[in-house]
């Protein structure tokens, strides 16, 4: 490769630098600046993140006072309390933990963390933003077609994905498969221009081990997300053709093999859960460290560390079927794996852990939500314990025992990181901070709620209320008086925690009306987004990059009289 | 934290912007060719276990056509010999730019060669009675070796536009480079997807 060529490339790549007037429609809604297009993608996420909320707020509903007029909604008859459940399971992964974690803050931070200008190929980031749009569209369209929408679950198990006298919906089960093939695109996009922009567009001066970890995990996050995603999109297009054009690829009477899907989609589906954890904690890391006034604790450690969760997770996927005719020495095999796994994660917990201790740490909203994350993560983990094991997995396997397993891990990743990162970021976004107060009231609003949604579903988990039912009062044991009492718990517990919402809402907007300057560092924080203005403008440093002349979180050096050390100060 | 007085203050040398290892576009390329070969992967591995499984171990199944073992091993020869002239293109190219017309030219005909023979097998099949619908080995024949194709139409398509372009004298080696890797990538899956699927 010679020198020029890149010269001329890197040239041709920022061709879109039009500085100056700029209509609405190429300021706004075409813009290739990535702090716009991560702006899109939050919007779109939180809008995504409202509409999966209603969805649980209406079959939750409908679980706690079976045959109710639910308000805003109507009756619920089994087949929309199916598309409800499914579709709220696909949006809130699908189209709210992978946009909001890695697209918004994967593309705001990226940029502004590394010291670049902008990502790599600002125009294929353009057009990963829109492909997520027309994918959210289209999902959101799927729910009301003829036949509603898709009803199979989010894992969209065949024969009942495949088969269109099955699900009742063949025309919402194939919009659905369209719109998640459609999301992957988008991500493929926006992962190939994390990665490059990582390796290639750094400031001068930062080394491997000057980058912030949230920029690593989004970087590691997207190549697992980039090896992992290949087999559930083969496995996808074989689905659609066996729904729209009559193969039998997952037909046993033509040869097919229905488990293969569960295979494929698992091979995905576990390290998914891994692409959008890793980001969340590289969040919580970064606001822990800068909260604690103190350095990372074992910054190597906790980034080879997910390099092994990253490896680990290809191999663990089929702890997802154990029930589904696996051979029980494979189950075996499956099983140390899922339990090794636990071993890095709480490396990563112990090194968290270990950055607060003797920490002088500031209590500020972001660092609630923080501390929370890995609090309540924490439950999640350990109950998986239970559901890994494959002898205790098949007592616990389809019950609200799982149910609220992979609710207390997603929560935290999907709810508490992004409100860890939108509070922690809000001043840079919009350069006005939020109102503590009203921060900490929504932040004790929505974790006390959690808490009391989710403990209730353990319990009625471990009593054996199976998963995927839409009345229980066709099931004497599930139907008694102790089990309603803890579902309508749940579901009072979930409408306020909907309520506190609200909080949250007003106090974005009356922060971003009339909320205090920020200025460009109000956290006092070391990494390079916070020595730019607030919000920074198009290209980022105006008057030049920064370069940089130490690691990320050099906070409390004994040598200086201010107690944190920007990272592009010289020494 | 008093043991940590000891720390001296990190002195560094002037930062400088270190040059890439990789150009951004052929980076680009190959984290986005990783992710194409998981998906044959996935195709692969999914045409293996259904194969293995197949009724009476019978493959092809009983009354499906068997498919031109000899004609596709010549297209396959077709195929890898336009990524060898591929190779000459680029090494030409570094020497002197217009030099890599030619083999340029000479690789996009042999990949268009590969691409025509392989319609008129479909063709060919389709007429023997062998169809996506008729049994799973139609399904995978016509999945793997159609999605190879759509990547090679696709990968043609790019060399015709860097081809293009160096004839206007614009073309960059980054640009080639980026556009090579894919047409590598098209052309070494090929043989994989010959031995699964049609030995």
């Amino acid at each position: 490769m010679s020198e020029t060529a890149v010269a001329v490339e890197h040239h041709a790549d920022h061709a879109h630098d039009h500085h100056g007037s700029e209509g609405f429609l190429s300021k706004y809604v075409f813009s290739t600046d990535h702090k716009m297009i991560a702006m899109q993608y939050l919007f779109t996420g939180m809008g995504m993140a409202v509409i999966g909320g209603f969805m649980a707020y209406v079959f939750r509903m409908q679980l706690a006072f079976p045959g109710i007029s639910v308000p805003g909604f109507g009756q619920v008859s089994p087949g929309e309390y199916n598309a409800l459940v499914t579709n709220h399971g696909s949006i809130m992964i699908f189209w709210v933990a992978m946009p909001v974690l890695i697209a918004a803050f994967g593309n705001y931070c990226i940029p502004l963390m590394i010291g670049a200008d902008d990502m790599v190929f600002p125009r294929i980031n353009r057009l990963s933003y829109q492909i997520f749009l027309l994918s959210a569209v289209i999902l959101l369209l799927s729910l009301f077609v003829q036949g509603g929408g898709f009803g199979g679950a989010w894992t969209a198990y065949p024969p009942l994905s495949a088969v269109g006298d099955y699900n009742q919906t063949s025309l919402g089960a194939s919009m659905w498969l369209v719109a998640v093939a459609l999301e992957f695109v988008a991500f493929l996009l926006g992962g190939i221009n994390f990665i490059t922009t990582l390796m290639n567009s750094r400031a001068p001066g930062m080394k491997a081990y000057d980058i912030p970890l949230v920029c690593w995990m989004i970087v590691i996050a997207s190549i697992l997300f980039m090896l992992s995603v290949g087999p559930l999109i083969a496995g996808a297009v074989m689905l659609l053709f066996d729904q729209t054009i009559g193969t039998g690829f997952y037909d046993p009477a033509r040869g097919g093999d229905p488990i293969l899907w569960q295979h494929l989609f698992w091979f995905f589906g576990h390290p998914e859960v891994y692409v959008v954890l890793l980001p969340a904690i590289g969040i919580t890391i970064d606001i822990i460290a800068t909260f604690a006034r103190k350095k990372v604790f074992g910054y190597k450690m906790m980034l080879y560390t997910t390099v092994a969760t990253g490896v680990l997770s290809f191999f663990v996927w089929a702890h997802h079927q154990f029930l589904a005719g696996i051979d029980p020495r494979m189950a075996n095999v499956f099983t140390v794996t899922t339990l090794l796994i636990s071993i890095p994660i709480a490396e990563l917990c112990f090194v968290i852990i270990a950055t607060l201790y003797g920490g002088s740490i500031r209590l500020t909203t972001p660092m609630l939500w923080a501390l929370a994350f890995m609090a309540e993560f924490l439950i999640g983990g350990v109950t998986g314990i239970f559901l890994g094991a494959s002898g205790a997995d098949i007592y616990f396997h389809d019950t609200y025992f799982v149910l609220a397993h992979f609710h207390y891990t997603f929560y935290p990743i999907a709810i508490i990181g992004t409100f860890a990162a939108f509070t922690y970021w809000f001043p840079k976004m919009f350069g006005k901070m939020m109102n503590d107060t009203l921060g900490k009231i929504h932040f004790w609003g929505t974790i006390i709620p959690f808490n009391v949604i989710f403990i209730p579903l353990f319990v009625l988990g471990m009593g054996g209320q199976h998963r995927r039912i839409y009345n229980y009062e066709h099931f004497p044991e599930l139907a008694g008086e102790g089990m309603y009492q803890l579902r309508e718990l749940a579901t009072y517990a979930l409408l306020v925690m909907l309520a506190f919402q609200l909080v949250f809402f007003y106090n974005c907007i009356a922060s971003w009306m009339r909320g205090k300057k920020a200025g460009k560092n109000p956290w006092e924080s070391n990494t390079l987004e916070w020595t730019t203005e607030s919000p920074p403008p198009h290209g980022n440093w105006p008057e030049g990059l920064p370069n940089v002349y130490r690691g990320p979180y050099e906070y409390a050096h004994p040598d200086r009289e201010q107690d944190y050390w920007p990272q592009n100060e010289p020494a | 934290m008093s043991e940590s007085v000891a720390i001296p203050l990190q002195h560094r040398p002037e930062p400088v912007r270190p040059k890439p290892l990789l150009s951004n576009g052929v980076l680009g390329m190959m984290i986005f060719i990783f992710t194409e070969v998981m998906i044959f992967a996935g195709f692969i591995s999914a045409h293996a276990v259904v194969r293995s499984q197949a009724a009476g171990q019978m493959w092809p199944p009983f009354g499906q056509p068997r498919l031109p073992v000899q004609e596709t091993a010549l297209n396959t020869a077709a195929l890898l010999v336009s990524g060898l002239v591929l190779v000459v293109a680029w090494f030409a190219f570094r020497k002197e730019r217009s030099r890599a017309r030619i083999p340029l030219l000479l690789s996009i005909l042999l990949g268009t060669f590969f691409v025509y023979f392989q319609g008129l097998e479909w063709v060919a099949l389709l007429g023997e009675g062998l169809t996506i619908q008729s049994s799973s080995y139609g399904g995978f024949f016509y999945l793997i070796v159609g999605t190879h194709a759509i990547h090679a139409v696709a990968a043609l398509i790019a060399l015709i536009w860097a081809g293009v372009r160096l004839n206007q004298g614009r073309l960059t080696g980054s640009e080639l480079a980026t556009v090579s890797a894919f047409w590598y990538f098209v052309v070494l899956v090929w043989p994989v997807l010959y031995i699964k699927v049609y030995l």
